[in-house]
Protein backbone atom coordinates (compact mmCIF):
# COMPACT_ATOMS: atom_id res chain seq x y z
CA UNK A 1 0.00 0.00 0.00
CA UNK A 2 1.18 3.61 -1.06
CA UNK A 3 0.54 6.78 -0.16
CA UNK A 4 -1.03 7.18 -3.92
CA UNK A 5 -3.34 4.09 -3.09
CA UNK A 6 -5.97 6.25 -1.66
CA UNK A 7 -5.23 9.20 -3.64
CA UNK A 8 -7.23 10.67 -6.77
CA UNK A 9 -8.03 14.08 -8.58
CA UNK A 10 -10.22 16.15 -9.61
CA UNK A 11 -11.20 14.86 -12.64
CA UNK A 12 -10.35 17.19 -15.86
CA UNK A 13 -13.12 19.76 -17.75
CA UNK A 14 -12.23 18.83 -21.00
CA UNK A 15 -14.99 21.68 -22.19
CA UNK A 16 -12.91 24.10 -20.21
CA UNK A 17 -9.43 23.14 -21.81
CA UNK A 18 -9.54 23.74 -25.33
CA UNK A 19 -10.85 20.80 -27.63
CA UNK A 20 -8.45 18.99 -29.75
CA UNK A 21 -9.53 20.36 -32.97
CA UNK A 22 -9.98 24.30 -33.30
CA UNK A 23 -10.07 24.35 -36.86
CA UNK A 24 -9.54 28.39 -36.41
CA UNK A 25 -5.60 27.08 -35.10
CA UNK A 26 -5.06 25.35 -38.15
CA UNK A 27 -2.05 22.88 -37.39
CA UNK A 28 -4.58 21.15 -34.66
CA UNK A 29 -6.58 19.91 -37.88
CA UNK A 30 -4.29 17.11 -38.59
CA UNK A 31 -2.92 16.54 -35.10
CA UNK A 32 -6.09 16.11 -33.37
CA UNK A 33 -7.86 12.54 -32.43
CA UNK A 34 -10.95 11.56 -34.15
CA UNK A 35 -11.39 8.87 -31.41
CA UNK A 36 -12.84 9.73 -28.08
CA UNK A 37 -10.18 9.51 -24.89
CA UNK A 38 -10.43 5.94 -23.10
CA UNK A 39 -11.69 7.16 -19.36
CA UNK A 40 -9.55 6.13 -16.72
CA UNK A 41 -12.44 5.53 -14.08
CA UNK A 42 -9.67 4.15 -11.62
CA UNK A 43 -6.29 5.56 -12.11
CA UNK A 44 -3.08 3.71 -10.46
CA UNK A 45 0.31 4.53 -9.09
CA UNK A 46 1.23 5.31 -12.93
CA UNK A 47 -0.94 7.83 -12.82
CA UNK A 48 -1.46 9.02 -9.18
CA UNK A 49 2.87 9.39 -9.24
CA UNK A 50 5.26 11.88 -10.44
CA UNK A 51 8.59 13.04 -10.50
CA UNK A 52 9.88 14.92 -7.52
CA UNK A 53 12.69 17.83 -8.20
CA UNK A 54 14.24 18.59 -4.86
CA UNK A 55 17.53 16.65 -6.37
CA UNK A 56 18.03 18.20 -9.65
CA UNK A 57 20.61 20.44 -9.42
CA UNK A 58 19.58 23.97 -10.42
CA UNK A 59 21.93 26.67 -11.85
CA UNK A 60 21.63 29.89 -9.62
CA UNK A 61 20.58 31.81 -12.67
CA UNK A 62 18.13 29.28 -13.64
CA UNK A 63 15.46 31.15 -12.96
CA UNK A 64 17.14 34.93 -13.60
CA UNK A 65 16.68 35.31 -17.60
CA UNK A 66 18.44 38.22 -17.04
CA UNK A 67 21.50 36.80 -16.24
CA UNK A 68 21.84 33.30 -17.60
CA UNK A 69 22.39 34.14 -21.11
CA UNK A 70 25.09 36.71 -21.27
CA UNK A 71 27.84 37.47 -23.83
CA UNK A 72 28.37 40.77 -23.01
CA UNK A 73 29.96 42.38 -19.78
CA UNK A 74 28.14 44.60 -16.97
CA UNK A 75 25.33 46.75 -18.16
CA UNK A 76 25.69 46.01 -21.27
CA UNK A 77 25.63 42.47 -21.16
CA UNK A 78 21.84 42.42 -20.00
CA UNK A 79 19.29 41.89 -22.57
CA UNK A 80 17.09 44.55 -24.44
CA UNK A 81 13.54 45.14 -23.29
CA UNK A 82 11.13 46.11 -20.77
CA UNK A 83 12.68 44.85 -17.45
CA UNK A 84 9.75 42.23 -15.53
CA UNK A 85 9.68 40.11 -13.19
CA UNK A 86 6.75 36.90 -13.26
CA UNK A 87 5.51 35.55 -10.39
CA UNK A 88 2.99 33.62 -8.77
CA UNK A 89 1.79 30.81 -6.74
CA UNK A 90 0.85 27.06 -7.88
CA UNK A 91 -2.36 25.92 -5.91
CA UNK A 92 -4.28 22.98 -5.90
CA UNK A 93 -8.15 23.48 -7.40
CA UNK A 94 -8.98 23.14 -3.76
CA UNK A 95 -6.49 26.23 -3.06
CA UNK A 96 -3.62 24.28 -1.40
CA UNK A 97 -0.47 25.33 -2.37
CA UNK A 98 1.61 22.58 -4.21
CA UNK A 99 5.36 23.08 -3.12
CA UNK A 100 8.67 22.13 -4.21
CA UNK A 101 7.27 21.17 -7.76
CA UNK A 102 9.52 22.30 -11.06
CA UNK A 103 7.75 25.14 -13.16
CA UNK A 104 9.67 25.78 -16.52
CA UNK A 105 8.91 28.81 -18.96
CA UNK A 106 10.24 29.73 -22.31
CA UNK A 107 9.38 32.86 -24.30
CA UNK A 108 10.77 35.02 -27.16
CA UNK A 109 12.86 37.86 -26.55
CA UNK A 110 11.98 41.69 -26.86
CA UNK A 111 11.80 41.53 -30.12
CA UNK A 112 9.62 38.77 -30.85
CA UNK A 113 12.40 36.28 -32.18
CA UNK A 114 12.86 32.58 -30.54
CA UNK A 115 16.49 31.59 -30.12
CA UNK A 116 15.81 28.39 -31.67
CA UNK A 117 17.10 26.81 -34.62
CA UNK A 118 13.61 27.27 -36.69
CA UNK A 119 13.17 30.68 -35.41
CA UNK A 120 13.99 32.48 -39.01
CA UNK A 121 11.66 35.69 -38.05
CA UNK A 122 12.89 38.98 -38.87
CA UNK A 123 13.63 40.41 -35.67
CA UNK A 124 17.38 40.34 -34.27
CA UNK A 125 18.64 37.79 -31.91
CA UNK A 126 19.99 39.22 -28.39
CA UNK A 127 23.49 37.90 -27.58
CA UNK A 128 22.39 38.50 -24.09
CA UNK A 129 18.96 36.56 -24.44
CA UNK A 130 18.47 32.99 -24.14
CA UNK A 131 14.74 32.64 -23.15
CA UNK A 132 14.57 29.76 -21.32
CA UNK A 133 14.00 29.47 -16.90
CA UNK A 134 13.17 27.00 -14.15
CA UNK A 135 12.39 27.33 -10.82
CA UNK A 136 10.94 24.40 -7.82
CA UNK A 137 8.38 26.67 -5.78
CA UNK A 138 9.00 26.63 -2.51
CA UNK A 139 7.24 25.52 0.52
CA UNK A 140 4.19 27.31 -0.28
CA UNK A 141 3.92 27.35 -3.37
CA UNK A 142 5.77 30.34 -4.59
CA UNK A 143 7.68 30.54 -7.88
CA UNK A 144 9.25 33.79 -9.84
CA UNK A 145 11.41 34.57 -12.58
CA UNK A 146 13.37 37.57 -13.56
CA UNK A 147 13.24 38.48 -17.62
CA UNK A 148 12.42 40.91 -20.42
CA UNK A 149 8.56 41.28 -21.51
CA UNK A 150 8.45 39.13 -25.05
CA UNK A 151 7.17 41.34 -28.00
CA UNK A 152 4.40 39.68 -30.13
CA UNK A 153 5.13 38.03 -33.39
CA UNK A 154 3.39 37.07 -36.71
CA UNK A 155 3.61 33.55 -37.36
CA UNK A 156 1.85 31.47 -40.37
CA UNK A 157 -1.99 31.05 -39.82
CA UNK A 158 -4.62 33.60 -41.29
CA UNK A 159 -2.72 35.59 -43.86
CA UNK A 160 -1.33 37.87 -41.12
CA UNK A 161 -1.78 36.01 -37.75
CA UNK A 162 0.01 37.73 -34.58
CA UNK A 163 0.84 36.28 -31.18
CA UNK A 164 0.45 38.06 -28.42
CA UNK A 165 3.07 38.73 -25.87
CA UNK A 166 3.43 35.63 -24.27
CA UNK A 167 5.50 33.15 -21.76
CA UNK A 168 5.43 29.29 -22.44
CA UNK A 169 5.14 27.52 -18.80
CA UNK A 170 5.08 24.33 -17.73
CA UNK A 171 4.15 22.58 -14.70
CA UNK A 172 4.61 19.37 -12.76
CA UNK A 173 2.18 19.35 -9.84
CA UNK A 174 2.39 16.46 -7.69
CA UNK A 175 1.53 13.66 -10.16
CA UNK A 176 1.96 12.69 -14.01
CA UNK A 177 -2.22 13.57 -13.93
CA UNK A 178 -1.88 16.98 -13.05
CA UNK A 179 1.05 17.73 -15.98
CA UNK A 180 0.31 20.89 -17.35
CA UNK A 181 1.38 22.92 -20.25
CA UNK A 182 0.43 26.77 -20.66
CA UNK A 183 0.91 30.29 -21.52
CA UNK A 184 0.49 33.60 -19.84
CA UNK A 185 -0.57 36.42 -21.96
CA UNK A 186 -0.05 39.94 -20.32
CA UNK A 187 -2.92 42.26 -19.10
CA UNK A 188 -4.37 44.89 -21.57
CA UNK A 189 -2.66 43.21 -24.73
CA UNK A 190 -4.91 44.04 -27.50
CA UNK A 191 -3.40 40.83 -29.63
CA UNK A 192 -5.04 38.65 -27.43
CA UNK A 193 -8.20 38.04 -28.42
CA UNK A 194 -7.47 38.17 -32.06
CA UNK A 195 -5.25 34.84 -31.30
CA UNK A 196 -6.18 32.15 -33.03
CA UNK A 197 -4.80 30.19 -30.22
CA UNK A 198 -5.97 32.11 -27.45
CA UNK A 199 -9.85 31.38 -29.33
CA UNK A 200 -8.96 27.97 -29.20
CA UNK A 201 -10.22 28.58 -25.40
CA UNK A 202 -14.18 28.39 -25.41
CA UNK A 203 -14.53 30.37 -22.72
CA UNK A 204 -13.89 33.70 -22.04
CA UNK A 205 -13.09 32.84 -18.18
CA UNK A 206 -10.34 30.80 -18.95
CA UNK A 207 -8.51 33.20 -21.00
CA UNK A 208 -8.88 35.48 -18.17
CA UNK A 209 -7.39 33.07 -16.19
CA UNK A 210 -4.49 32.88 -18.74
CA UNK A 211 -3.55 36.96 -18.30
CA UNK A 212 -0.87 38.01 -16.14
CA UNK A 213 -1.78 40.88 -14.21
CA UNK A 214 0.41 44.13 -13.51
CA UNK A 215 1.67 44.22 -9.62
CA UNK A 216 2.50 47.81 -8.72
CA UNK A 217 3.41 46.84 -4.94
CA UNK A 218 5.57 43.75 -6.20
CA UNK A 219 7.15 46.15 -8.31
CA UNK A 220 10.36 47.22 -8.04
CA UNK A 221 11.02 51.63 -8.54
CA UNK A 222 13.45 51.99 -11.00
CA UNK A 223 14.25 48.59 -11.76
CA UNK A 224 11.06 46.41 -12.87
CA UNK A 225 7.21 45.60 -13.20
CA UNK A 226 5.85 42.76 -11.63
CA UNK A 227 2.76 40.42 -13.39
CA UNK A 228 0.98 38.15 -11.24
CA UNK A 229 0.40 34.17 -13.00
CA UNK A 230 -1.08 31.89 -10.59
CA UNK A 231 -1.24 28.41 -11.69
CA UNK A 232 -4.31 26.06 -10.54
CA UNK A 233 -3.14 22.30 -10.84
CA UNK A 234 -5.67 19.67 -10.57
CA UNK A 235 -7.71 18.97 -7.01
CA UNK A 236 -6.00 16.19 -4.92
CA UNK A 237 -8.67 13.89 -2.67
CA UNK A 238 -8.52 11.41 -0.15
CA UNK A 239 -10.46 7.94 -1.04
CA UNK A 240 -12.51 7.46 2.44
CA UNK A 241 -13.56 4.27 1.51
CA UNK A 242 -11.99 1.49 -0.27
CA UNK A 243 -14.17 -1.39 -0.36
CA UNK A 244 -16.98 -0.53 -2.83
CA UNK A 245 -19.10 -3.42 -1.04
CA UNK B 1 -8.00 32.10 -10.88
CA UNK B 2 -11.22 31.26 -11.73
CA UNK B 3 -14.15 29.28 -8.69
CA UNK B 4 -16.89 27.64 -9.26
CA UNK B 5 -19.13 26.34 -6.22
CA UNK B 6 -18.48 22.87 -5.84
CA UNK B 7 -21.40 20.28 -5.07
CA UNK B 8 -20.29 20.01 -1.44
CA UNK B 9 -21.21 23.81 -1.05
CA UNK B 10 -17.66 24.95 -0.71
CA UNK B 11 -15.08 26.75 -3.41
CA UNK B 12 -13.52 24.78 -6.40
CA UNK B 13 -10.69 26.79 -8.24
CA UNK B 14 -10.95 25.99 -11.81
CA UNK B 15 -7.53 24.16 -13.39
CA UNK B 16 -5.54 26.74 -15.14
CA UNK B 17 -6.44 25.68 -18.90
CA UNK B 18 -4.16 24.51 -21.23
CA UNK B 19 -2.34 25.76 -24.17
CA UNK B 20 -0.31 24.26 -26.75
CA UNK B 21 3.33 23.93 -26.30
CA UNK B 22 4.52 25.33 -29.58
CA UNK B 23 7.14 24.54 -31.96
CA UNK B 24 9.37 25.93 -29.94
CA UNK B 25 8.75 24.10 -26.60
CA UNK B 26 12.90 22.78 -26.82
CA UNK B 27 14.01 26.42 -25.95
CA UNK B 28 12.13 25.28 -22.23
CA UNK B 29 12.36 21.82 -21.99
CA UNK B 30 14.36 20.07 -24.29
CA UNK B 31 17.61 22.74 -24.92
CA UNK B 32 19.65 20.83 -27.01
CA UNK B 33 16.82 20.61 -29.62
CA UNK B 34 16.51 24.11 -30.04
CA UNK B 35 20.32 24.71 -30.06
CA UNK B 36 20.58 26.16 -26.52
CA UNK B 37 23.97 25.59 -24.13
CA UNK B 38 22.98 23.06 -21.81
CA UNK B 39 22.42 23.71 -18.03
CA UNK B 40 24.49 21.78 -15.11
CA UNK B 41 21.64 18.99 -15.18
CA UNK B 42 19.20 18.53 -17.87
CA UNK B 43 16.06 16.07 -17.66
CA UNK B 44 17.11 13.51 -20.78
CA UNK B 45 16.01 10.47 -22.38
CA UNK B 46 18.65 8.25 -20.72
CA UNK B 47 16.11 6.91 -17.97
CA UNK B 48 18.75 4.25 -17.02
CA UNK B 49 22.22 3.82 -17.17
CA UNK B 50 24.14 0.55 -17.94
CA UNK B 51 24.30 -0.26 -14.49
CA UNK B 52 20.17 -0.17 -13.45
CA UNK B 53 18.75 -3.36 -12.46
CA UNK B 54 16.80 -5.04 -15.19
CA UNK B 55 16.61 -5.73 -18.86
CA UNK B 56 18.36 -2.78 -20.73
CA UNK B 57 15.72 -1.57 -23.47
CA UNK B 58 15.18 1.46 -26.05
CA UNK B 59 12.01 2.76 -27.04
CA UNK B 60 12.08 4.35 -30.23
CA UNK B 61 9.18 5.44 -32.61
CA UNK B 62 7.59 8.10 -34.56
CA UNK B 63 4.53 10.60 -34.23
CA UNK B 64 2.25 10.23 -36.92
CA UNK B 65 -0.18 13.28 -37.97
CA UNK B 66 -3.47 12.66 -39.87
CA UNK B 67 -2.08 13.22 -43.28
CA UNK B 68 0.34 10.12 -42.61
CA UNK B 69 3.33 12.50 -42.66
CA UNK B 70 5.96 12.39 -39.09
CA UNK B 71 5.54 15.28 -36.63
CA UNK B 72 8.86 16.75 -36.36
CA UNK B 73 8.30 19.21 -33.74
CA UNK B 74 6.76 16.33 -30.82
CA UNK B 75 8.39 16.16 -27.09
CA UNK B 76 7.47 13.47 -24.95
CA UNK B 77 7.82 12.63 -21.43
CA UNK B 78 8.27 9.10 -20.16
CA UNK B 79 6.75 7.60 -16.86
CA UNK B 80 7.32 4.02 -15.69
CA UNK B 81 8.31 2.11 -12.82
CA UNK B 82 12.14 0.10 -12.57
CA UNK B 83 12.24 -3.12 -13.03
CA UNK B 84 10.45 -4.21 -9.37
CA UNK B 85 7.82 -2.48 -10.42
CA UNK B 86 8.10 0.53 -8.43
CA UNK B 87 8.08 4.05 -9.10
CA UNK B 88 11.38 5.66 -8.42
CA UNK B 89 9.29 9.20 -8.33
CA UNK B 90 13.12 11.35 -6.41
CA UNK B 91 14.68 12.14 -9.71
CA UNK B 92 17.91 12.55 -9.70
CA UNK B 93 20.37 12.28 -11.88
CA UNK B 94 23.23 10.44 -10.02
CA UNK B 95 20.79 7.33 -9.39
CA UNK B 96 21.32 4.87 -12.27
CA UNK B 97 17.08 4.75 -12.90
CA UNK B 98 14.86 7.46 -12.94
CA UNK B 99 11.15 6.65 -13.50
CA UNK B 100 11.18 9.95 -15.43
CA UNK B 101 12.36 11.25 -19.04
CA UNK B 102 12.05 13.28 -22.20
CA UNK B 103 12.70 13.56 -25.37
CA UNK B 104 11.72 15.21 -28.84
CA UNK B 105 11.33 14.45 -32.66
CA UNK B 106 13.94 15.34 -34.90
CA UNK B 107 13.45 18.06 -37.33
CA UNK B 108 15.08 16.10 -39.77
CA UNK B 109 16.44 12.36 -40.59
CA UNK B 110 13.92 9.58 -39.67
CA UNK B 111 12.11 12.19 -36.80
CA UNK B 112 12.37 9.51 -34.15
CA UNK B 113 11.77 10.11 -30.36
CA UNK B 114 13.35 7.64 -28.06
CA UNK B 115 14.07 6.45 -24.57
CA UNK B 116 17.18 4.65 -23.49
CA UNK B 117 15.28 2.68 -19.80
CA UNK B 118 14.74 -0.76 -18.63
CA UNK B 119 12.00 -2.87 -19.00
CA UNK B 120 9.23 -2.01 -15.98
CA UNK B 121 8.24 -4.12 -13.68
CA UNK B 122 4.38 -4.75 -13.23
CA UNK B 123 2.80 -2.19 -11.46
CA UNK B 124 -0.95 -3.04 -9.74
CA UNK B 125 -4.17 -1.49 -11.01
CA UNK B 126 -6.21 0.49 -8.11
CA UNK B 127 -7.86 -2.67 -7.51
CA UNK B 128 -4.63 -4.51 -7.06
CA UNK B 129 -4.61 -7.03 -9.49
CA UNK B 130 -1.19 -6.48 -11.99
CA UNK B 131 -1.17 -4.83 -14.46
CA UNK B 132 0.65 -5.36 -17.97
CA UNK B 133 4.10 -3.49 -17.77
CA UNK B 134 3.78 -0.85 -19.82
CA UNK B 135 5.26 3.18 -19.73
CA UNK B 136 3.13 5.75 -19.90
CA UNK B 137 3.99 8.28 -22.28
CA UNK B 138 2.55 12.34 -22.82
CA UNK B 139 2.98 14.00 -25.92
CA UNK B 140 2.80 17.69 -26.28
CA UNK B 141 3.77 19.35 -29.96
CA UNK B 142 2.42 22.46 -32.28
CA UNK B 143 -1.09 22.11 -32.98
CA UNK B 144 -1.53 19.59 -29.50
CA UNK B 145 -3.81 22.27 -27.37
CA UNK B 146 -3.96 20.13 -24.79
CA UNK B 147 -1.41 16.97 -24.30
CA UNK B 148 -1.98 13.44 -25.15
CA UNK B 149 -1.97 10.67 -22.54
CA UNK B 150 -0.88 7.29 -23.76
CA UNK B 151 0.84 3.91 -22.47
CA UNK B 152 3.12 1.63 -24.16
CA UNK B 153 2.73 -1.74 -23.90
CA UNK B 154 5.18 -4.55 -24.99
CA UNK B 155 4.51 -7.49 -27.34
CA UNK B 156 6.21 -10.24 -25.46
CA UNK B 157 3.97 -9.75 -23.09
CA UNK B 158 0.89 -11.44 -24.67
CA UNK B 159 -0.66 -12.80 -21.27
CA UNK B 160 0.45 -10.10 -19.11
CA UNK B 161 -1.52 -7.78 -21.65
CA UNK B 162 -4.46 -9.95 -22.42
CA UNK B 163 -5.40 -9.51 -18.60
CA UNK B 164 -4.09 -6.17 -17.89
CA UNK B 165 -7.43 -3.78 -16.81
CA UNK B 166 -6.23 -1.35 -18.56
CA UNK B 167 -5.80 -2.56 -21.66
CA UNK B 168 -9.01 -3.89 -21.50
CA UNK B 169 -10.88 -0.60 -20.48
CA UNK B 170 -10.23 -0.25 -24.10
CA UNK B 171 -13.47 -1.92 -25.97
CA UNK B 172 -11.70 -2.62 -29.39
CA UNK B 173 -9.81 -5.32 -29.16
CA UNK B 174 -7.97 -3.89 -32.79
CA UNK B 175 -7.72 -0.45 -31.32
CA UNK B 176 -5.36 -2.29 -27.74
CA UNK B 177 -2.58 -2.73 -30.32
CA UNK B 178 -2.33 0.50 -30.92
CA UNK B 179 -0.05 0.09 -28.03
CA UNK B 180 1.67 -2.48 -28.23
CA UNK B 181 5.56 -2.11 -28.99
CA UNK B 182 7.26 -4.62 -31.47
CA UNK B 183 10.31 -5.96 -30.11
CA UNK B 184 13.60 -5.77 -32.38
CA UNK B 185 17.02 -6.80 -31.92
CA UNK B 186 19.52 -3.90 -33.55
CA UNK B 187 23.31 -5.29 -32.87
CA UNK B 188 22.79 -7.04 -30.28
CA UNK B 189 20.45 -4.37 -28.80
CA UNK B 190 17.07 -5.16 -27.62
CA UNK B 191 14.28 -2.15 -28.71
CA UNK B 192 10.79 -1.78 -28.64
CA UNK B 193 8.91 0.13 -31.40
CA UNK B 194 6.09 1.81 -31.30
CA UNK B 195 4.69 4.97 -33.56
CA UNK B 196 2.31 7.43 -32.65
CA UNK B 197 -0.45 8.01 -34.93
CA UNK B 198 -1.96 11.42 -33.70
CA UNK B 199 -5.79 11.23 -36.12
CA UNK B 200 -7.14 8.42 -38.70
CA UNK B 201 -6.33 4.70 -39.68
CA UNK B 202 -4.53 3.56 -36.60
CA UNK B 203 -5.18 5.82 -34.30
CA UNK B 204 -3.59 5.42 -31.07
CA UNK B 205 -5.71 5.17 -27.97
CA UNK B 206 -5.33 8.06 -26.02
CA UNK B 207 -6.24 8.39 -22.42
CA UNK B 208 -8.16 10.46 -19.82
CA UNK B 209 -6.33 9.99 -16.64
Amino acid sequence: MQDSDNKRFVPRDRNWHPPAYAPGYKTSVPRSPNQALVSLQHPSRSELTGPRFEALRLGPHDNDLLMNYREGQGQDGLPIGERIVMFGRVVDQFGKPVPHTLVEMWQANAGGRYRHKKDGYLAPLDPNFGGVGRCLTDAQGWYHFRTVRPGPYPWPNDPNSWRPAHIHVSVMGPAIATRLITQMYFEGDPLIPRCPIVQTLGDPEAVDTLTGRLDMARSRPMDYLAYRFDIVTRGALQTYFENQG
Amino acid sequence: MSQQPTREGGLLYRETPSQTAGPYVHIGLALDVAGLPLRDEEIWSRMAAPEAEGEAIELVGRVIDGNGDPVRDAFLEAWQADANGDFQPDFDLQKPFNSFGRSATTADGASEWSFTTVKPGRVPAANGKPMAPHVCLAVFARGINIHLNTRLYFDDEAEANAACPVLNAVESPARRETLIARREEVDGKIRYRLDIRLQGEGETVFFDI
